[in-house]
């Protein structure tokens, strides 16, 4: 089997709290192969957004190592851990998180900004992106112009542009309808069957049997880590 | 990259037009106000420093001593202690380069039907070099004329105008005191001297003529004023001292006497005069330059708001791998925007403020391009300074908690 994309090895993070350091990962194992589609499960509370956001390079543990890539992060410095989300990393927000004032095509190429790509190739790859996501003629639109599930769009459009070598998605339908969430989760699906490795937290089962693989957290710990073959097999047919 | 930058920064700046707006005529008065106020202020420089220069460089007027007579004290210039002999001496002098011995007084001039009264000097040719004076038309009299006593003059604008309106007085005959003069020479203008007298308002005849015709001289070779130029004004304390001995050796002065002359330092009081407007043009610009820290600090007032509403925005960039340097670099940009173009709007106003007051009233305004280069770096460094402390605060964001910034 190819390299891990992401090995995590006792995995801890602690915040500080008036009444003592509060852990909120307590030691967390897990390895993601390549092309995997992973659902990251669990109540509030449970530590699953800590691990988003150190898997997302966007914290740093207080023990444990992580290895994005076979590189381990788990020390590196901010601006270090900048350059790396912006290499190899794609986020995709609950909020879509588009800047308002920028057109949808700005706001694709904005990842390619910090790469330090040139205006020409930007446009290009960020048109070549939104493409990808059907929204070709909307390149000019300002993202007040769209349907929430478009801005989503838009959103998965950005983090493909840099071809990332993981997607990160917190809660990416938490803000939209059921039937707007099932287009996005196809839409990952198909993506994944292009190779792309997904990670997607979610509370919802619906959303979560889109994924292969179902990981749940509770109380700082990842407790179960199962396939879902059936029922993933079940909805790529329906999104062809 | 930059070019990038440049365009967000034009979007951030657009999005909030007012508040760009009069965050920019900050510093848009701050730097018209330095402009204009260092503008004033330079001028009246250069005002003083022409009017000094119409003095005559480094000079110094010898004056003879006082007399007393029953008690009753002349001022200064009133006993005959100083003698042609010394201005002779004194010309020999190292260092010194013109010595014009003088004796003047104000007298009645008349030309036909015409009389005015004026300033008559009489004084030797040396004059016309240390005074620093020119001849617009004719020529000045020499030694000859001096040794002679012959009865020439030289003609100041002021009285040239009262004597002669339009006419060329050239070769024309005044009187003073009932003795003729030919005008061989007309003065070149002057104008005001730091007192505020007319330096025009003059006739220039030889000393010996003006002892003998004019202010009569019952102690003959004496004279009440000896004008003494410097080569240079570093050789001016030396000069000073030598002639000071010299004079007190030449009039046998024992040491416990006091000197039987006065000695004027005249450069002195024009550098006194000079201090006093290069102060009053540093005050000017101290004034003016608070308003530019007042546009300063609004600059980053509207900073400091702009990154507490863009938080999301900076946790978005953030995430997608915007590293701190690029963070701090964008609002960076955008308040050295603000405060350039405020500057260069601030330039033209500065400018034309300058020009019209010109224009409306007679005041001499002096724009360099010392003074607007100054206040350009300034607003540059004020944009710079002012903008860096949000900008560091912008980059020094945790990306976790700007993204759930709502």
């Amino acid at each position: 089997m190819a390299q891990a994309i992401v090995r995590v090895v006792a995995l801890g993070k602690s915040y500080p709290t008036a009444a003592g350091p509060f852990p909120a990962l307590r030691g967390v194992d897990l390895a993601i192969e390549p092309g995997e589609f992973v659902a990251i499960m669990g109540p509030s509370g449970s530590g699953k957004s800590t691990f988003m956001n150190l898997l997302g390079c966007l914290d740093t543990p207080t023990s444990g190592d992580y290895f994005l890539a076979g590189r381990n992060v788990a020390h590196m410095g901010k601006d270090k851990l900048a350059v790396l989300r912006n290499r190899t990393i794609g986020f995709v927000f609950q909020g879509f998180n588009l800047l308002p004032r920028m057109t949808l095509e700005d706001n694709v190429a904005l990842p390619l900004v910090y790469s330090g790509i040139g205006r020409d190739e930007r446009r290009a790859l960020a048109r070549l992106e939104l493409g990808r996501v059907g929204l070709s003629d909307y390149a000019a639109s300002l993202p007040s112009r769209i349907s929430g599930g478009q801005q989503q769009r838009v959103a998965i459009a950005r983090a493909l542009v840099n071809a990332p070598q993981l997607i990160l998605a917190d809660e990416p339908t938490g803000n939209l309808d059921s039937h707007t969430s099932d287009e996005i989760m196809t839409l990952f699906a198909a993506l994944n069957d292009e190779g792309i490795t997904l990670i997607v937290v979610t509370h919802e089962p619906d959303i979560a049997a889109h994924a292969r693989r179902q990981v749940r957290f509770l109380d700082g710990l990842m407790v179960s880590d199962l396939p879902t073959p059936a029922r993933r097999a079940g909805q790529a047919r329906s999104a062809c | 990259m930059l070019k990038a930058m440049l365009g967000e920064a034009w979007h951030a700046m657009g999005a909030n037009r007012l508040r760009t707006v009069l965050t920019m005529l900050g510093m848009v008065i701050g730097v018209g106000s330095v402009v204009l106020m260092m503008a004033i202020g330079q001028g009246a420089q250069y005002a003083v420093a022409q009017t000094i220069s119409t003095l005559g460089s480094n000079l110094y007027i010898l004056i003879s001593g006082s007399t007393s007579a029953g008690g009753l004290r002349s001022g200064g210039g009133g006993g005959p202690t100083l003698t042609v002999a010394d201005a002779d001496a004194i010309a020999e002098l190292d260092g010194v380069s013109q010595v014009a011995p003088m004796q003047q007084g104000t007298q009645q001039l008349v030309h036909g039907a015409n009389n005015w009264s004026s300033t008559v000097v009489g004084t030797t040719p040396a004059y016309f070099d240390a005074r620093s004076w020119t001849i617009v038309s004719g020529y000045p009299f020499g030694d000859s004329d001096v040794r002679a006593a012959t009865r020439v003059a030289l003609i100041g604008q002021t009285a040239a105008d009262n004597l002669f309106g339009a006419d060329d007085p050239l070769g024309k005959t005044i009187r003073i005191r009932q003795s003729p003069f030919v005008i061989i020479g007309v003065l070149g203008k002057k104008g005001q001297n730091l007192d505020g007298r007319d330096q025009d308002d003059t006739v220039i005849i030889p000393l010996t003529t003006a002892q003998r015709k004019v202010f009569g001289n019952p102690f003959p070779g004496s004279v009440r004023l000896i004008m003494v130029q410097a080569h240079s004004a570093e050789a001016m304390p030396a000069v000073e001292k030598s002639m000071t001995a010299l004079l007190r050796q030449r009039h046998r002065l024992r040491e416990e006497q006091d000197n039987d002359f006065y000695l004027r330092n005249l450069a002195a009081a024009a550098d006194s005069a000079a201090e006093t407007t290069r102060v009053m043009s540093l005050l000017l610009g101290a004034i003016a330059s608070v308003s530019l820290l007042v546009g300063g600090i609004g600059i980053m007032n509207i900073m400091l708001v702009s990154v507490t509403e863009r938080t999301r925005e900076i946790g978005i960039r953030m995430a997608i791998g915007a590293r701190q340097k690029d963070i701090r670099a964008q609002f960076l940009l955008e308040a050295l925007i603000i405060s350039v173009a405020g500057c260069l709007i601030g330039l033209v106003f500065g400018v034309l403020g300058a020009l019209s007051i010109n224009a409306v009233t007679d005041m001499v305004i002096v724009i360099s391009g010392g003074s607007v280069l100054v206040a350009f770096a300034v607003a540059a460094g004020i944009g710079i300074f002012f903008g860096f402390y949000p900008a560091r605060r912008a980059a020094a964001l945790d990306p976790i908690e700007a993204l759930r910034h709502q």
